[in-house]
Formats: C-alpha cells, sequence, structure tokens
C-alpha cells in the first residue's frame, strides 16, 4: 500500500493557543482514517491546514509525493483534494447539478463546462441525487445539502476526499444511507479522511484512527485499538482523580 | 419514589434545519442531585436549553411541578422557580458581584425577601462578600462559577440547573463548590447539573442519565452505572 498523505510534524498557533502540536500521520492509498477527539482538540484546524487555508508555522504536507505545505486551497484542489464542510455551503440559488458543475470546473481536472457536466452528474447520481438535479440547492433539506456537499466535493474527482462531520444532524435512515454512499466512494478507489462525532459509525467505516487531544496526537491505530486505550478512555470520560479526591475528604 | 419536580418527556430541539436531541426523556427528583453526562457535541447543553427555553423544542414536553411549561419563554420559567447556569457562566462582567446577584433576582418572585437570600447567598459563598464591589470580570474561574451558581440562586428557584459544573476548575474549586450544592440539596433544592468527568458526575450524584448522539444511552443509580463497559462504548463507539 502506498502513502497518499503524509503529514509530519505539523505546528500551528493562533496567539497563545497551540491549536496543533507536532503532528505526524500517514494515510494510505484507498484507505479511510477517522481524526476523532474532544471539542476544541484542532480537527477542524487539521482539515484547514491539509488543503490550504492556513499554512503551517511548522511542518510539512505531503500529497501524492508532492509537497503542498502552504499553497493555497485552489493549487490544493488541482492536486486531487476536495472537502466537505460541517455547516454545509451551497450557492443556494444555483441548482443541484450547477454546484456540482462548479466542484468539477475547479477540481483536481479543471474541467472544461460540458465534461464538468458529467462529472457533476455522476457525482449527483452516486449520492442518490441524480432525480433532483434541477432543485435549487436552497429546496433541499438538510439531508439533501449535506448529500450535494459531498457531491460537489466528488465531482472535483479528488484522490483524496475530506469530510468534516457528514452525519451530524441527520436522522438514523439518513445516517445508514450516508455511510452507504461514504462507502461505495471509497469502494471506486478514493481516500477518505474524516472527522466525525458519531463515535459507532466513524469506528466502524475507519480502517485507522488517529485520537487528538490539545492540538496534539493521543494515540492512533485500529479502531478496537484506540477504543481501549486507557488515554484515549480518559481523554473522553474524564480525569477519574478528581472523583476519588472528593471522595476521600 | 419521590416525587419528580420536573420530568422531561421525549424531547426534541435542535438549531436551523439541524436536529441535536431526538427525543430524551428524564426526570429531576425533589431535593436530589442529579447529573446528565455524555461526550461532546452529544446535546447536554442543548437539553438544558430547551428545558430552561432559551430555544424552542421541536417536540416533546417539560414538565415542572405537574406543570407543563414547555412553551413559556426563559423569564416566566425563571419566575415559576427555574433557575439556570450557562455553560460559559455569562455573568454581566462590568457589573460588581452585587450588582449581578440584584440581576439574578429581577423577577416579582425573585424581589420578594431579596435582602435576607443575598445574606444567605454571602453565607454559602463568603469570598463573595468580601468582593461584593468587585467587578465580575476580574474574577478568576472558580469565583466566576461561585458567582453565577449564586446569581441562579437570587431568584429563589426550587430546581437550579448547572451547564458544565467543573469545566476549566481547579480540583481544590470544585470539592468547595460541590460541597456547596450538597448543602443546597439537603435544604429541598432540587439540582440538574451537566457534567463532562463522568467520574465526577458518578461520585457527586444521586441519579444519572447518559446521553450519546443525542439519545439517551442509559440511566441509574451512579454506583450501578460506573461499572458498566458501555459507558465507555457511549463515550467511544466500540
Amino acid at each position: 500500500m502506498s502513502t497518499l498523505l503524509q503529514v509530519e510534524n505539523l505546528n500551528k498557533r493562533f496567539g497563545g493557543l497551540r491549536a496543533v502540536q507536532a503532528l505526524s500521520f500517514s494515510l494510505h492509498e484507498g484507505s479511510i482514517l477517522g481524526l476523532i477527539g474532544p471539542n476544541g482538540a484542532g480537527k477542524s484546524t487539521v482539515f484547514n491546514l491539509i488543503n490550504g487555508v492556513f499554512a503551517p508555522d511548522e511542518g510539512r504536507i505531503v500529497l501524492g509525493g508532492q509537497d503542498v505545505t502552504g499553497e493555497p486551497p485552489y493549487r490544493v484542489a488541482r492536486r486531487g483534494l476536495a472537502r466537505t464542510h460541517q455547516i454545509v455551503q451551497p450557492f443556494m440559488n444555483m441548482t443541484v447539478l450547477e454546484n456540482c458543475v462548479v466542484g468539477a470546473c475547479f477540481g483536481r481536472e479543471n474541467l472544461a463546462l460540458g465534461r464538468a457536466r458529467e462529472a457533476a452528474r455522476e457525482a449527483a447520481v452516486l449520492v442518490g441525487l441524480e432525480d433532483r438535479l434541477d432543485t435549487l440547492a436552497s429546496q433541499l433539506t438538510i439531508a439533501g445539502k449535506k448529500r450535494l456537499e459531498l457531491a460537489r466535493a466528488l465531482a472535483a474527482r479528488p484522490r483524496l476526499l475530506l469530510l468534516d462531520e457528514v452525519l451530524a444532524g441527520l436522522n438514523p435512515t439518513e445516517v445508514e444511507r450516508m455511510i452507504g454512499i461514504i462507502r461505495a466512494i471509497r469502494a471506486r478507489g478514493v481516500s477518505i479522511l474524516m472527522i466525525e462525532h458519531l463515535m459507532q459509525a466513524i469506528m466502524s467505516l475507519s480502517d485507522h484512527i488517529v485520537v487528538l487531544n490539545s492540538g496534539a496526537k493521543l494515540a492512533e491505530g485500529l479502531p478496537a485499538e484506540v477504543a481501549n486505550d486507557p488515554a484515549v478512555v480518559e481523554a473522553y470520560l474524564g480525569d477519574p482523580d478528581l472523583a476519588a479526591k472528593l471522595r476521600a475528604a | 419514589m419521590s416525587e419528580a419536580l420536573l420530568k422531561v418527556e421525549s424531547l426534541e430541539a435542535g438549531y436551523g434545519e439541524v436536529q441535536v436531541l431526538w427525543g430524551i426523556s428524564l426526570g429531576a427528583e425533589r431535593g436530589k442531585l442529579t447529573t446528565i453526562v455524555g461526550a461532546n457535541g452529544v446535546g447536554k447543553t442543548t437539553a438544558l436549553r430547551a428545558i430552561a427555553g432559551s430555544i424552542r423544542p421541536w417536540g416533546g414536553r417539560v414538565v415542572l411541578k405537574g406543570e407543563d411549561v414547555t412553551r413559556l419563554t426563559p423569564h416566566v420559567k425563571a419566575a415559576r422557580g427555574l433557575a439556570l447556569v450557562p455553560e460559559g457562566r455569562q455573568l454581566f462582567s462590568e457589573m460588581s458581584v452585587e450588582e449581578n446577584l440584584e440581576m439574578g433576582a429581577y423577577s416579582r418572585h425573585g424581589a420578594r425577601g431579596y435582602a435576607s437570600r443575598l445574606e444567605r447567598v454571602y453565607e454559602l459563598f463568603p469570598r463573595l462578600k468580601e468582593r461584593r464591589t468587585q467587578r465580575a470580570g476580574t474574577f478568576s474561574g472558580g469565583e466566576q462559577q461561585m458567582l453565577a451558581i449564586a446569581r441562579g440562586l437570587m431568584s429563589d428557584p426550587d430546581l437550579l440547573i448547572i451547564d458544565e459544573l467543573s469545566l476549566g476548575l481547579a480540583p481544590v474549586v470544585v470539592h468547595q463548590i460541590f460541597s456547596t450544592l450538597k448543602t443546597l440539596k439537603e435544604e429541598g433544592l432540587t439540582i440538574l447539573l451537566v457534567e463532562q468527568n463522568v467520574h465526577l458526575a458518578f461520585a457527586l450524584s444521586d441519579y444519572a442519565y447518559v446521553i450519546a448522539e443525542g439519545r439517551m444511552f442509559t440511566e441509574g443509580q451512579p454506583e450501578r452505572l460506573e461499572a458498566m463497559p458501555e459507558i465507555r462504548q457511549a463515550y467511544l463507539g466500540l
């Protein structure tokens, strides 16, 4: 298995806050890597560093063998990276198809309009929006908008897809459906790096898990390994000492 | 089983189009300390907000002292005996300690017996009395949490709801605040709190609820819950 994404010693500060500290991990081609951690652990910042929204203070990001550290998002997109946002951002006054066309035009292959429409249609089919192509994005339900967010990213024909909480706010049926879509995307050879709060879902989808806490890597490994790691359990459930002291007092 | 002062039935709530709570039910018994625990982002704060009325529930019922208060606004609920100590304290930072306490007693109900209640609150938190003229914004985290609780008490509530009791506080302060809560409980106050540290929540409470992914995962006596491997599963999914 070859490495598609390599993150080396990534550091990012915002004023006094060390949002990301000495973070290294790698993602194998064709795999799903889950990034988990408590709120404020730095997960979204890691996404923003990888796709070029922020430049890191230190460290390197290598995508498909090329150093992309500090490149702006549109350049990183050309190298085969696409992402979704936690709060979906469709172009509300454009149709489903038009939204996806935008993704295709400014994606990895910079497609011309005709071929962009083909890629857009394919992406819409993959997420199950093929019968809503002419619907305005604003008319979709939240579940529809979430699938559109994913379709627009897919239309860029990425090698690596970053998914930021695509399951949040969906009802159980919609969650099941979205999990199926994510598996189908991976089956087509697209690698995935995902952030998700629905733990059962991310633990069952991911091949490998990286746990962040206060911006630093706390643990990594197979889902079952990290779920049984005492340090991870403590980060999630809290420090047992505090309770012990209270009981003793 | 003693009487439930607060009963929440199949509560649903969210923000914009995003649903966070998918029908949770819970109760808080008179004179007991009940906690809600759960990982980040599972809907604990949303549940408290929906109960207190700072966001409107999408569905379900909130019953306080036998009365359906689901659709009432926060200030009306406050006048009926519900006080919320919100996440992040939300003090009036430019106001003095005493002015913050005065704001807590704003309702007509709260204004009755103001002087004696102020005295009582100062008894519970002597530090606040020492600093009654100091601006709230200059306080440490622990002092701010004490003031926020004291402000909540000034409305003379039957039910005190506290969001994230221990977040960012030193152990010694947590200990201090907890012993005060215990005193209040013994005087008959009903307390509902959200706490992220599971061990701490279980050590403090008479009854606990575990929320996962916007639903009630399990509930029970803390001693029973603490031994459950399922608690880890609620937090970590495996």
